[in-house]
């Protein structure tokens, strides 16, 4: 028997095998820190989270801002497309997996899902190398949403930006969800961009002539915790499963596919219609 | 007007369409044609597929063309990292389609499969516009080079020649389909960089993506009609991770984990 011609490489994690084994993990060690024998018990689930992406522990502050920001995302409601797709998976009796798979594909979208949180993050970049006293540069930089002349390999598949990333395009006025995560989030003193943002809400949703929507918001908060854009697009999707999930299997179990919404259709190309109106003339 | 709450107003409480609806126990509708008494009927399902997706009839040679690109790019080789998704959910004993589902997602990636091919026709449709400006090709190609710009459809990640290029091309000049502009655009493209740059000769998502360019089809179209592309290479590996012991796809040691993070630490206030 030979060795593994080329090995997995981590910086995240490292396992010790048990004596009998070497299949199995007598140790687990997540950026040095002892999960089982030192974390389990005394670190809190974001203290992980955040450890796993930064290769270092949370600042208490950090922790709780993270664990705010979860419990912001973790529900988009039954209304979400998200949700909607997961609760798809559940009233049809789909595997548990197949819905949250729903869930993400559709949660991954461009308008009001992780792509978005991704491109607010990537705004929120330019904003920082825009001059501090000018306002103007500074908001420009949130709004703008120029399709790129050649698309990038991450541009891939995703359709003509049609907002800017984090507004709401169908939004009238700021919703108190978003203006109450706001107020809380930018409260817990954890970088500069929800601060200024909760200062500048009223100039900014004015240039953009749209309000802000969660996605904008969850963008400032994981870029204050030193979130990359590719980091938190992926933790966008992470946190919004559990109501999803929950939602799912809520159709799954309590309700059931008869009382699921199946709309009427107005079919606009109907060759009944066609055939009578052919048959008229 | 596209946005604001009255636009999703006109859209709520009922589905308006143009594509189709099923009226369960008496008829369904495929694009304003029906599905069991129309002459949609006898297509075949590749056809109504296409049909689905460009809302008109492709003819049949481009068909025929792809079928057999399909059949020349299905490798059931499970350490693909597509085809390994599916092995792996063979492994854990996961489901077919949960399997299938989930490795057909990665092929939308930016090195190959879908993500390549969407950015190569881009790249054709607007790089055809900038010729007919006057600028020459090699210009071009070294401007958007040094810009930073990305090669979609030219080298390959783990080699560098691709053995179904000639095969495809062969096919294609039988079918009467080599000779449009957006071919010649890639076969120059690709004279070019044997010249300057070997490594970046045409693969074969650069050559059916031109096809695609030449066929009329947008980036989005061409995404959707290439979904099934490795689909017949991922059955079999499934299938033979399901049918070895449970966790014998892959499996690793913990000592093949090659570890190259920081030192063990002590937890604050752990």
């Amino acid at each position: 028997m030979s060795g593994p011609s080329s090995s997995l490489h981590t910086r995240i994690w490292r396992e010790d095998a048990q004596a009998d084994n070497p299949f199995a993990t007598r140790a687990a060690h997540c950026h040095g820190y002892d999960v089982y024998g030192q974390m389990l018990g005394r670190a809190r689930w974001v203290d992980l989270l955040y450890l796993l992406f930064k290769g270092q522990a949370p600042s208490p502050a950090q922790a709780r801002l993270l664990d705010a920001l979860a419990l912001a995302l973790a529900n988009p409601g039954p209304r979400d497309p998200m949700v909607h797709a997961a609760m798809s998976g559940g009233v049809g009796g789909s595997h548990a997996a197949a819905s949250l798979i729903a869930a993400l594909a559709v949660g991954a979208g461009q308008s009001g899902g992780a792509r978005d949180v991704r491109l607010a993050m990537d705004a929120w970049q330019h904003w920082v190398a825009a001059p501090t006293g000018d306002l103007g540069a500074r908001i420009a930089c949130l709004i703008a949403h120029d399709s790129p002349p050649w698309l990038a390999p991450s541009d891939s598949g995703w359709p003509e930006r049609e907002h800017p990333a984090g507004f709401d395009p169908h939004g009238v006025s700021t919703a108190g969800i978003v203006i109450q995560a706001l107020q809380t989030l930018a409260g817990m003193g954890v970088g500069p961009r929800l601060s200024w943002l909760h200062e500048h809400l009223g100039a900014l949703e004015a240039a953009a002539t749209l309000p802000l929507a969660m996605t904008g918001l969850a963008a400032a908060a994981f870029a204050d915790l030193g979130f990359t854009p590719m980091e938190g697009e992926m933790l966008h999707l992470l946190l919004r499963l559990p109501g999803a999930a929950a939602h799912a299997l809520e159709q799954q179990t309590v309700y059931g596919f008869k009382r699921f919404p199946y709309p009427p259709i107005d079919l606009q190309d109907d060759p009944l219609v066609k055939r009578a109106e052919e048959s008229v003339a | 007007m596209t946005r604001g709450p009255q636009v999703l107003d006109a859209h709520a409480d009922v589905l308006q369409t143009r594509v189709g609806a099923a009226f369960p126990g008496s008829r369904a509708v495929f694009r304003g044609h029906d599905l069991h008494q129309s002459a949609l009927k006898d297509i075949d399902w590749l056809s109504l597929c296409a049909f689905g997706i460009f809302g008109r009839h492709v003819p049949p040679e481009q068909l025929r063309l792809f079928n057999s690109v399909w059949v020349w790019t299905s490798y059931p080789d499970s350490r693909l990292w597509n085809n390994r998704v599916a092995a792996l959910a063979g492994t854990t004993r996961s489901t077919p389609t949960l399997s299938l589902c989930a490795a057909q997602a990665l092929s939308e990636a930016a090195i190959y499969g879908r993500g390549i091919e969407f950015r190569a026709v881009d790249f054709y449709l607007k790089t055809r516009k900038i010729l007919q400006g006057g600028i020459t090709l090699a210009d071009h190609l070294e401007s958007f080079l040094q810009a930073g710009g990305r090669m979609a459809g030219f080298g390959r990640p783990i080699a560098t020649a691709d053995e179904r290029v000639a095969l495809s091309h062969a096919l294609a000049c039988d079918l009467g389909l080599a000779d449009g502009e957006h071919v010649r655009l890639a076969l120059e493209i690709d004279t070019y960089f044997a010249a300057t740059r070997p490594h970046l000769r045409i693969n074969v998502a650069g050559l059916y993506s031109a096809f695609a360019a030449d066929f009329g089809w947008t980036p989005r179209e061409f995404s959707l009609f290439m979904f099934v592309t490795f689909q017949a290479g991922m059955n079999p590996c499934y299938l033979e991770a399901a049918d070895k012991p449970p966790g014998a796809m892959f499996p690793v040691r913990c000592a093949d984990v090659r570890y190259e993070g920081v030192p063990a630490r002590a937890w604050p206030g752990g």
